[in-house]
């Protein structure tokens, strides 16, 4: 689905993933937000599932990723804004908000600026700060391919994830870094690995967002997880009063545990 | 942290793509055999069906024994998915019936296995899909071929039968200036010897019934993806993949390059290709090329190491014409050979015995460790004398253009010890000498 969102630079085409179903503005809203070097294809099965089950879904991808025009936007800040002014785009009141790592924090700040339209907020394999290493920021800069790859073997938890994702057959690890390296060469505006990984690096807004957040709040996190890490991730939940629930994945837990996000999803879409 | 490593390929041929059995904790790859798998309830089957869920439904369609292999071979070729197909004949029927179709036009090398060549070349027009055979080496006839309609291009790593290297990255470079995919057949190399996604081809497939199986036991293909190729936006510039592009009716109305940005194709492939023609592999023959996986880098590297020596005893024989083996100086791709298959040239190859076609089947019929049959990438020792057999319908003048002489044998080689098989061959050698006298 195509749509034409306000943005810091005027208004630009942004794309969204409907699930399969054409998009119906009047049905209980899911937006996916997904996480850096990623687009919307993290959540085919998940945006399928609740389009199928009677939910709107938009899933989307960010400016300057995907099939999404304009230019990437600097800070989770920036994109907060890019989201809501989506949700004005497709007409959309109030939405149940689920992001992925970079996308959880956007999809925070959302909920924190506009709380009377966030039915719920889930946030997937996220921490607070999310700080990024001065070695994979400057190895992202120097040689983002490199850097793909130290990604690649930090959210994947195993060798093998079953039944896979989208299904049967899929090699994760090949998969993820496909994509990753195909969003990295469809934007020559500027190094988007090192971009993106910036921005979550430098927001510095998550525990003054919490209280703003009206809405109930998941985490739902991979007990494998070695890109957010546990540790940073206590404090935060008791910020946003969130139900954590944990789920046998590493950082790539859409496509390591599809099922058991799934089943987490819906008990905070209940 | 210290930042990981990505595994290496002896570690991935024994483990990508399995995890010790959750429930029983086998560490060896289960036999799943089994057509279908219940499902928990109504929704659960509803959501396997419509994409809502990842699993197995039907083994025609998917099972867990292939997909350790799908994985597997994914992983050695460094693509994003593959799909274990009946036959290495049934991975290129495959390919070319999810991106192709009636008015449809392939561009192919002309060195090619003859059953692709005949898949090209007969029952495919009959359906509407004409293929314009080229010369590997020359790269203006590969651009020139190319039609509005060409769907992708399509070559050997090793052409048959004469060996010739297909020069990947400049015939990668025409497809992609040409919004095209480049489509290779891997069998004579595998991953071992070269990763042809590494060099700019798009998709790959293996007759996995060769060096992967190794054993000669099973017959199986696998059908690669290596996610690169943009079918979105290769059909946004020439209108020319709506086969993934554009709503499939046959899957709910799917755009699978909307569901899947690097694995478009292989989701048609899977949900339309396999479920509709239905050339899957047993889960039997999947474990069985899994064990052959488990040793190819051991196997590969004495395979290399044996034609070496057998191809060095060869070219210094007086009753041998010539060897076609690009690692020597005299054959026409030893540059690109040198530059793309540095750990060697493959364990098949031809060479010319100087006489007559008596004396050819005189050599062939005195070989005691080499076996007489039209097979190659056994563990065992393999030979076969084309005008004899694959081409015996030829006359000397058909035989030459298809670049075999009365004298051309091919060898498979195997895994023996390289002094026994050029004992074997020395004598046989002997034998078709006086069979000329």
């Amino acid at each position: 689905m195509e749509l034409l969102v306000e943005g810091p630079q005027g208004p630009a085409a942004a794309y969204a993933y409907t699930g399969g179903k054409a998009f119906d503005a009047a049905l209980p809203c899911v937006v996916f937000v997904h996480g850096a070097l990623h687009d919307h294809s993290d959540w085919t099965l998940l945006a399928r599932w609740c389009a199928h089950h009677g939910h709107g879904v938009l899933a989307v991808d960010l400016p300057g990723h995907g099939r999404s025009g304009g230019a990437p936007l600097a800070s989770v800040e920036a994109l907060a804004e890019w989201l809501l002014a989506l949700l004005d785009a497709a007409g959309v009141e109030r939405a149940t908000l689920v992001g992925h790592s970079m996308g959880s924090l956007i999809a925070l700040e959302a909920a924190a600026r506009a709380p009377q339209r966030v039915r719920a907020l889930v946030m997937i394999g996220t921490a607070y700060p999310m700080k990024v290493s001065d070695a994979l920021l400057s190895t992202a800069r120097e040689a983002p391919l490199r850097a793909i790859d130290m990604v690649n073997a930090f959210s994947h938890s195993g060798i093998a994830a079953k039944p896979s994702f989208p299904g049967p057959g899929t090699w994760l690890h090949g998969a993820d870094r496909a994509l990753m390296r195909r969003l990295q060469a469809d934007q020559t505006a500027l190094n988007l690995f090192h971009h993106d990984f910036s921005v979550c690096d430098r927001y510095s807004g998550g525990l003054q967002a919490a209280p703003g957040v009206a809405c109930p709040v998941t985490f739902i996190l991979g007990a494998r997880d070695q890109m957010t890490l546990a540790k940073h991730t206590g404090e935060f939940a008791q910020a946003l009063r969130a139900q954590v629930r944990r789920v046998n994945a590493g950082h790539a837990l859409m496509s390591e545990a599809p099922d058991a996000v799934l089943a987490a999803l819906r008990c905070a879409l209940a | 942290m210290a930042a990981p490593r990505s595994l290496q390929f002896d570690t991935l041929s024994l483990h990508a793509g399995q995890r010790p059995d959750p429930v029983t904790g086998a560490r060896a790859v289960p036999i799943y055999f089994t057509t279908s798998f219940v499902f928990r309830d109504a929704d659960h089957a509803a959501a396997l069906f419509n994409m809502e869920r990842g699993g197995h439904v039907y083994s025609r369609i998917s099972n867990p024994t292939n997909a350790v292999l799908e994985e597997r071979v994914a992983a050695l070729e460094g693509g994003v998915g593959a799909i274990a197909t009946a036959s290495g004949q049934a991975a290129l029927h495959l390919a070319v019936a999810t991106i192709a179709g009636a008015g449809s036009h392939i561009v192919a090398s002309r060195a090619l296995y003859g059953g692709s060549h005949n898949l090209l070349s007969y029952p495919l027009p009959r359906f509407g899909i004409e293929t314009t055979f080229v010369a590997p080496r020359d790269l203006a006839a590969w651009k020139k071929a190319i039609r509005p309609n060409t769907r992708f291009l399509f070559g050997e790593t090793l052409g048959n039968p004469g060996l010739d290297v297909l020069d990947i990255p400049s015939v990668a470079a025409i497809a992609h200036e040409h919004g095209l995919p480049l489509m290779v057949d891997s069998t004579f190399t595998t991953p071992w010897l070269m990763k042809p996604f590494d060099h700019g081809a798009d998709l790959l497939f293996h007759s996995a019934t060769k060096f992967l199986s190794g054993h000669g036991t099973v017959i199986g293909g696998v059908l690669v993806d290596s996610g690169r190729f943009d079918w979105h936006a290769a059909h946004a510039r020439h209108g020319r993949f709506g086969e993934l592009a554009q709503p499939y009716d046959g899957f709910h109305g799917m755009v699978f390059s909307e569901e899947s940005t690097v694995g478009a194709f292989l989701l048609r492939a899977r949900r339309e290709g396999l479920r509709d023609f239905g050339a899957c592999m047993s889960p039997h023959t999947a474990w069985l090329i899994l064990q052959g996986i488990e040793t190819l880098p051991l196997r590969m590297a004495r395979h290399i190491e044996n034609t070496r020596k057998v191809v060095a005893f060869l070219a210094a024989h007086p009753m041998v014409a010539g060897v076609a083996y690009p690692e020597l100086e005299s054959h026409l791709s030893h540059a690109l050979a040198r530059q793309l298959l540095p750990r060697g040239c493959g364990s098949v190859f031809s060479f010319d015995l100087r006489g007559s076609r008596k004396q050819g089947v005189a050599f062939i019929e005195a070989l005691k460790i080499f076996s007489h049959l039209a097979n190659v990438g056994d563990c065992r020792s393999l030979v076969i004398h084309p005008a004899s057999t694959t081409h015996f319908r030829m006359d000397d003048a058909a035989l030459a253009q298809a670049g075999i002489t009365a004298g051309t044998i091919r060898l498979s080689i195997g895994l023996e010890d390289a002094d026994d098989l050029i004992d074997d061959l020395r004598r046989a050698l002997k034998i078709a000498e006086k069979a000329g006298a």
